[in-house]
């Protein structure tokens, strides 16, 4: 909550100062909307740390995910779908409401955004999913995955777009990070749809690559729990 | 002797511990060099869109940023792991180093040596040093004593926000989120001009918790600007009293905090 204030207002000075009042082409409104779903969504999307996993491998617990029916990439997914959805309903008001109380917030214009946003949230959702499981499963090898983890809290905060909107970086390098890495459909992508940044066209396009991020990290993810099942050694008794 | 003996083989300990998983260590070293980056990094690119931020120019506002961040690293990697206190209370494991002879506090600080922050340390005094140079400062002997003094102060300030947040976990033991919205929250509020607050988060923050004092405030006086909100212009070389009483406040929480725990009984 804390970071909100602190986000929108720093966001809100720049747009004060900059020439034209538009910093990347948000109005202070879309801003302020940007920062406060962007509180809301970071517990939904999980941007933070997550190690079931990696501690299962490392205790030797992970066995027993193996010997289950279902496929541990499978079971995670069910699980953390669940998470996601309970923290859309907990977790995601509080800052929107506080958001809404103490800034002016943009209500859309347009029909399409509320379904295009839910829909681009689900999708972030998989998609922090996959980055995760993927980061997890370095322990497979490394057995302690606690820097990998760390170095994708961090990358997946200021690439993800919570520290700053990523089109405030020149054009060549946002949509670099775009197109060649997931890391914009995490957080980015959910918050222009809602802030309206862009047209409708625009906005689809954008949600399409989510998808696309989405499918390739969980084929990814079940290519390496493959890969390590065959070399995975059980430490301990 | 015997005390240093012992608080030795704690810290050996821990060093061969952390450096057991070489690769995931390493990763973790340059990680946390890399919090501070992109710190900077995010102020670089919100001057990319503006000249001026709530007043103040890039090469201004970057010395409250490093005045800051080298403070916070050197509070960070002293004194920031009394944050795992929170985990030790609720499993109990605190009954461990309270049976020992010897004192709490710097038991816990070397049960999780960070090894994996020393780096940092260095980076944000780079930073400092670059913002130092970017501003055309008038050097006086008393700017020259507040230059050395006010990371100093900004480490003490901000330790004693780690330990009071940390002691947080005695009365309320789930704590974690609402004590890095202090300590974390202190530092990038502290990284910033305070004039593009809004009044009431601004007066709350800067003037009643402290943290204008941190970097702000020694930062005008460095550049001889007035304040724009108003406070006279020795206010910046205030900031080693601000920390001493930070530091105060501090102990005392801590020492309540220590008396009031009473185990998991489990």
């Amino acid at each position: 909550m804390v970071f909100g204030y602190l986000r929108c207002y720093v966001l809100l000075a720049v747009a004060a100062s900059a020439p034209g009042g538009r910093p990347a082409g948000y109005d202070p409104q879309q801003l302020a909307t940007y920062v406060w779903l962007g509180q809301g969504l970071l517990s939904v999307v999980l941007l933070w740390g997550w190690a079931d996993l990696a501690e299962r491998i490392r205790t030797g617990d992970v066995a027993a995910d193996l010997l289950r029916p279902v496929a541990p990439l499978t079971a995670y997914l069910a699980a953390d779908l669940g998470r996601a959805g309970h923290a859309m309903l907990t977790r995601f008001v509080v800052p929107v409401v506080v958001g809404v109380l103490c800034f002016p917030l943009r209500i859309p214009t347009r029909w399409q955004t509320v379904p295009l946003f839910l829909a681009s949230v689900l999708l972030a959702v998989i998609v922090s999913f996959g980055c995760r499981y993927l980061v997890n499963t370095t322990a497979y090898w490394l057995h302690d995955a606690r820097g990998p983890i760390m170095l994708w809290v961090l990358g997946a905060g200021v690439l993800g777009g919570l520290y700053f909107p990523l089109r405030m970086l020149p054009e060549w390098l946002a949509v670099t990070l775009w197109v060649a890495t997931p890391m914009p459909s995490l957080l980015q992508t959910p918050l222009d749809v809602a802030a309206e940044r862009d047209g409708l066209a625009l906005q689809a396009g954008l949600v399409g690559v989510q998808a696309c991020w989405a499918v390739g990290l969980l084929l990814l993810a079940r290519l390496v729990q493959r890969r390590a099942e065959r070399r995975l050694v059980v430490q301990g008794g | 002797m015997g005390e240093l003996r012992a608080y030795a083989a704690l810290a050996g300990a821990q060093i061969r511990s952390v450096v057991s998983y070489r690769t995931s260590f390493l990763v973790e070293v340059l990680s946390n060099v890399g919090s501070t980056v992109f710190d900077v990094l995010t102020v670089l690119v919100l001057f990319r869109a503006t000249d001026t931020l709530g007043g103040f120019t890039f090469a201004e506002a970057l010395l409250m940023t490093g005045i800051t961040a080298a403070g916070f690293a050197v509070a960070d990697f002293t004194i920031g792991s009394i944050d795992r206190l929170k985990t030790h209370v609720r499993a109990g494991t605190l009954d461990a180093v309270l049976v020992r002879p010897l004192p709490a506090l710097p038991q816990l600080l070397l049960m999780d040596l960070p090894l994996r922050k020393a780096l940092r340390v260095v980076f944000g005094f780079v930073v400092l040093g670059v913002a130092i140079s970017l501003n055309t400062i008038d050097w006086t002997p008393a700017r020259l004593v507040l230059i050395t003094v006010a990371p100093l102060s900004c480490a003490v300030f901000m330790s004693a926000i780690f330990v009071i947040s940390a002691s947080l976990a005695f009365w309320w033991v789930d704590s974690g989120e609402l004590g890095s919205a202090f300590t974390y929250g202190g530092r990038d509020f502290a990284s910033y001009p305070i004039t593009v607050y809004g009044p009431v988060f601004r007066n709350l923050f800067a003037y009643t918790l402290g943290f204008a004092f941190v970097a702000y405030q020694p930062a005008l006086a460095l550049l001889g600007r007035p304040d724009p909100l108003g406070l006279p212009a020795w206010a910046g070389f205030a900031s080693p009293l601000v920390a001493l009483a930070a530091a105060t406040v501090a102990a005392t929480v801590w020492r309540v905090g220590l008396r009031h725990y009473r185990s998991t009984g489990s």
